[in-house]
């Protein structure tokens, strides 16, 4: 139980933990505002009821989790001072101001319209509402962007340099775009989509299977579909692409995701293991089942590599990322569930293509649907399980290459640290659990398919509405 | 250059200045109408209590969002060591906030009210006590060495002084709560609120003239800025203004007046901004560290300073619309349809 009294261990755990846990409610956030977007406009361009009734039921659980989203999100910004003062003082130039531009441009953008988007149903014009919804979904977001942004230079710090200890930026620009930035920002863009698409697929599919309001499910589950056609392939495809970019700026890290002890040389084939147990401190793997000459092929498309693949026992231990397991396994979680998600999407466009996802047949697609409703989680696991290998395999590092996780902790003590620690590990749980709870009342509740629909063009737009409040009559069930 | 070096953290402290002030005013007025909702009887007063908040508490705690991002590019060195310092007062401010911000999106879905509202109300208070605490320590100063480090201990920013800014700041906000909810209630809700809003603003003032009595007392660096020229001249008239400010308030309350109440509070809310901005300034934690030590670069400040100073007016044009939007009185829970 030494850890409990190490204020840099308890600091990570309490990092981990609570980013683990925020990561949770942005994810479906980022991705359903656009879902939003895209059935707010189908509405206004049709319209067709059930569209603007689509847009009401998810915006249920879409403010749900903004709320949990906010609430977790408020110690992230704080916990770079508390907890990582050192760090900060160093990285403050660039970073600082990265998070400073993330609240200016993104989430006041979204918070400020979020009302809007939320109540002013009926308040304001309905192309007014239209642009809230917009640009609550591009404040989204961008604060993906710029928190990626901020990410991927701590993973490739480029722009300027260290000077007694502090990170002095020349080029901001330069900083902005570094070497992980594009291929990062997408893959995470497109993991919230895929996330959200498969989890409004499963709720979908889930009403379908239980002969609720087939008709209404069958059109989400069409756009998910959609759209998860061109989605599951191209993330699989940047997923690639982020792994090559890590074979060359991050060599200790591509060692531990593929737990690759002993270095393969450049022009020669190479095993890739499918599966292994590592050994940190025999430095081997204890078993492991490998594809032969599969190496190449993964990472080049080739059978014989042109790079050398470097591997962990050319560092020494204190320079090489430890939990190679989590790492590995990590990493394969993340791109099964790539190829998994891509399958079924493959499977529902044949079956889409054959005709069977008309609303009288889809009830009969059974194993379709509840693949679907298996899926719904499986978005989440990858999100997670991609942040903790981009996280886990950047250590020692907090900043790659230039500042040691270890020094990077506030010199607090312990005792602070593992009481925030324990209080965030029962908040975080009541919050996830309650979440769940609430979000599964909403479901089983439904969408209200009665809901009067404002008029597009009797609508009086704001400025001509009176200022005192009119009183809801309708009964109560009206009233959602 | 020289110059460029003075120039560019003042403006960054006025900047910073701007985004507190407009998260106490703002979300001071949410805190508040949390601590006085755990003096309401009924569900249906909570309810509303709780939906006049429903469209603006989230974009009112952006601010504070902002203006950590905002300290941390500008001040790297004063965010790592004020918030390592207040470890335990920016914790208890979070927690606050996240069992605040929960509540208001599981109450609504929930059998069991009641313990959303508590968690309504009691994440309100410790939040604002947190808050407090926190402000409290930062003007008394923090012990640390001379590179900038936090050198003190974890229970420093507990003593009598911040514990009276604290008691007093949450008295504040609930004035401001209550002058807020005149404003957006009718009736006997009105009624309750013009009455906790007399209660605040004495309970407030008082509290305001200890702490400025106290602070020249206790503060010898503090004494000798404030006593002499040209600061005193300015000290004079602060404490002048704030008794006006707060008698027209008093009147305004009497006569039932429903927006002014919330106009005087928020001047006397700025009004303590300013004194306090002067006492501070140049230093960002008070007599160690000034606002020139604690900078980030000169290229780093600019570089914010094209991204941020541009988007200010455009994030206050979209708040303020807001507002506009959902003007009005509010009279049920049904608010939002
Ligand atoms: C729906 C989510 C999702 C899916 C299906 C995938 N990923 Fe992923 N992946 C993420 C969600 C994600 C992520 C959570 O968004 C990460 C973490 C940080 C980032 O930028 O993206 C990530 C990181 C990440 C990294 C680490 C980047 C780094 O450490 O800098 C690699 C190498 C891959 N991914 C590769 C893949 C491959 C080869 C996939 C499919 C076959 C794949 N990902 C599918
Ligand atoms: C939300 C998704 C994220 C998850 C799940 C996540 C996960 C983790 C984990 C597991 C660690 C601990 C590593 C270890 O102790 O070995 C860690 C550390 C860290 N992460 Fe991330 N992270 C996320 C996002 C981010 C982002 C966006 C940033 C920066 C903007 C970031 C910055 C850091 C830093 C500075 C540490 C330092 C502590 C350490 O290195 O141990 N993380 N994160
Ligand atoms: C990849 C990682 C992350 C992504 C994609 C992300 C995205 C988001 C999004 C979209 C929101 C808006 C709330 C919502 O929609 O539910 C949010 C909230 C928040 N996030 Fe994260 N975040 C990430 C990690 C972090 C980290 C590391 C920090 C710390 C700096 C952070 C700080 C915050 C804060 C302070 C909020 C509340 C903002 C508000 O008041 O509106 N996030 N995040």
């Amino acid at each position: 139980m030494q850890f409990l009294t190490d204020t840099v261990v308890l600091s990570r755990i309490q990092f981990a933990l609570t980013a683990i846990f925020h990561m949770l409610w942005p994810v479906l956030t980022t991705g359903m505002a656009i879902y939003l977007v895209i059935v707010e406009g189908l509405w206004l361009k049709t319209r067709n009821p059930d569209y603007y009734r689509h847009a009401r039921f998810w915006s249920k659980l879409y403010v749900l989790n903004f709320g949990i989203g906010v609430a977790s999100g408020l110690p992230m910004e704080f916990q770079f001072g508390t907890n990582w003062a050192p760090f900060s003082e160093a990285v403050g130039d660039f970073f600082g101001s990265i998070l400073g531009f993330e609240g200016a441009m993104a989430f006041m953008l979204e918070a400020g319209f979020l009302g809007i988007m939320l109540f002013g149903w009926g308040r304001v014009h309905p192309a007014i509402h239209y642009l809230a919804t917009i640009m609550v979904a591009f404040g989204a977001n961008l604060s993906t962007f710029w928190i990626l942004v901020a990410n991927s230079w701590l993973q490739t710090p480029s722009g300027g340099e260290m000077v007694n200890g502090k990170f002095i930026v020349s080029d901001y620009f330069q900083a902005i775009s570094n070497p992980f930035m594009v291929k990062s920002v997408s893959h995470m863009f497109f993991a919230t989509l895929e996330t959200s698409l498969f989890v409004i697929g499963g709720i979908s599919a889930w009403y379908i299977l239980n002969n609720r309001h087939q008709e209404f499910f069958a059109r989400s589950l069409k756009i998910v579909l959609a759209a998860a056609v061109a989605v599951t392939p191209l993330q699989i495809y940047i997923g690639h692409l982020s792994a090559e970019q890590v074979a060359h700026y991050q060599p200790t890290k591509l060692a531990a995701m593929e737990a690759k002890w002993e270095t393969s040389p450049a022009g020669q084939p190479a095993d890739w293991s499918l599966l292994a147990l590592p050994d940190e401190a025999g430095q081997k793997n204890k078993w492991e089942i490998t594809i032969p000459n599969g190496l190449g092929y993964i990472l080049e498309f080739k059978k014989n590599l042109s790079e050398p693949v470097r591997g962990l026992k050319e560092w020494a231990p204190s320079d090489r990322p430890r939990m190679v397991g989590l790492i590995y396994y990590s990493f394969r979680i993340m791109s099964g569930i790539g190829f998994f998600l891509a399958g079924l999407m493959l499977w529902s466009l044949l079956q889409w293509l054959l005709g069977n996802l008309s609303p009288e047949k889809i009830g009969q697609q059974k194993w379709l649907l509840r693949t679907w409703i298996f899926a719904a989680p499986l978005g989440y696991i990858a999100v997670e399980s991609g942040w903790i290998v981009r996280c886990v395999g950047r250590q020692p590092w907090a900043m790659y290459g230039q500042i040691r996780t270890a020094d990077a902790a506030s010199h607090i003590p312990a005792g602070n640290v593992l009481t925030s620690l324990t209080l965030f590990a029962v908040v975080y749980s009541i919050l996830f659990v309650s979440t769940l709870y609430f979000g599964s009342r909403i479901i089983r509740h439904g969408p209200n398919l009665e809901l009067p629909v404002p008029g597009l063009d009797d609508q009086p737009a704001m400025e001509t509405e009176p200022a005192t409040f009119i009183p809801d009559q309708r009964p109560a069930e009206a009233q959602q | 250059m020289d110059a460029l070096l003075h120039f560019l953290p003042q403006v960054w402290f006025v900047i910073l200045a701007l985004f507190l002030f407009l998260y106490v005013m703002l979300d001071g007025f949410d805190l508040g109408v949390g601590i006085l909702s755990l003096t309401s009887s009924d569900e249906e007063r909570r309810s509303i209590l709780m939906t006049s908040l429903g469209n603006i508490w989230d974009a009112n705690e952006t601010w504070l969002v902002l203006m950590g991002g905002a300290l941390f590019g500008a001040f790297p060195l004063a965010y790592g060591t004020i918030l390592s310092a207040l470890y335990i007062p920016i914790f208890m401010m979070i927690f606050g906030l996240i069992f605040r911000a929960v509540a208001f999106e599981f109450r609504e879905h929930s059998n069991r009210k009641f313990l959303w509202n508590f968690a309504f109300g009691a994440g309100s208070f410790i939040a604002a006590l947190g808050q407090g605490f926190a402000l409290g320590s930062v003007i008394e100063g923090i012990a640390v060495d001379q590179s900038g480090h936090f050198i003190g201990s974890t229970w420093d920013w507990l003593d009598w002084r911040s514990l009276l800014v604290a008691l007093t700041l949450i008295q504040g906000y609930v004035l401001i709560g209550s002058t807020y909810l005149i404003l957006k209630t009718e009736g006997e809700l009105q009624k309750t609120h013009f009455r906790t809003a007399k209660l605040a603003a004495i309970t407030t003032f008082i509290g305001a003239i200890l702490i400025t009595i106290a602070t020249p007392i206790v503060y010898e660096a503090a004494r000798t800025r404030l006593f002499s020229p040209p600061l005193v001249y300015i000290f004079a008239v602060i404490p002048v203004l704030g008794v006006l400010l707060v008698g027209l308030l008093l009147r305004s309350l009497n006569r039932e007046e429903e927006n002014t109440p919330l106009i005087w509070t928020i001047l006397i809310f700025l009004l303590t901004f300013i004194g306090l901005g002067l006492i501070v300034f140049p230093y960002i934690i008070p007599n160690q560290i000034t606002i020139y030590q604690a900078a980030a670069s000169p290229s780093a400040l600019v570089f914010m300073l094209t991204f941020i100073g541009v988007l200010i007016p455009i994030m206050l044009f979209y708040n303020i619309y807001n507002y506009v939007v959902f003007r009005g009185k509010v009279v049920s829970d049904a608010y939002g349809e």
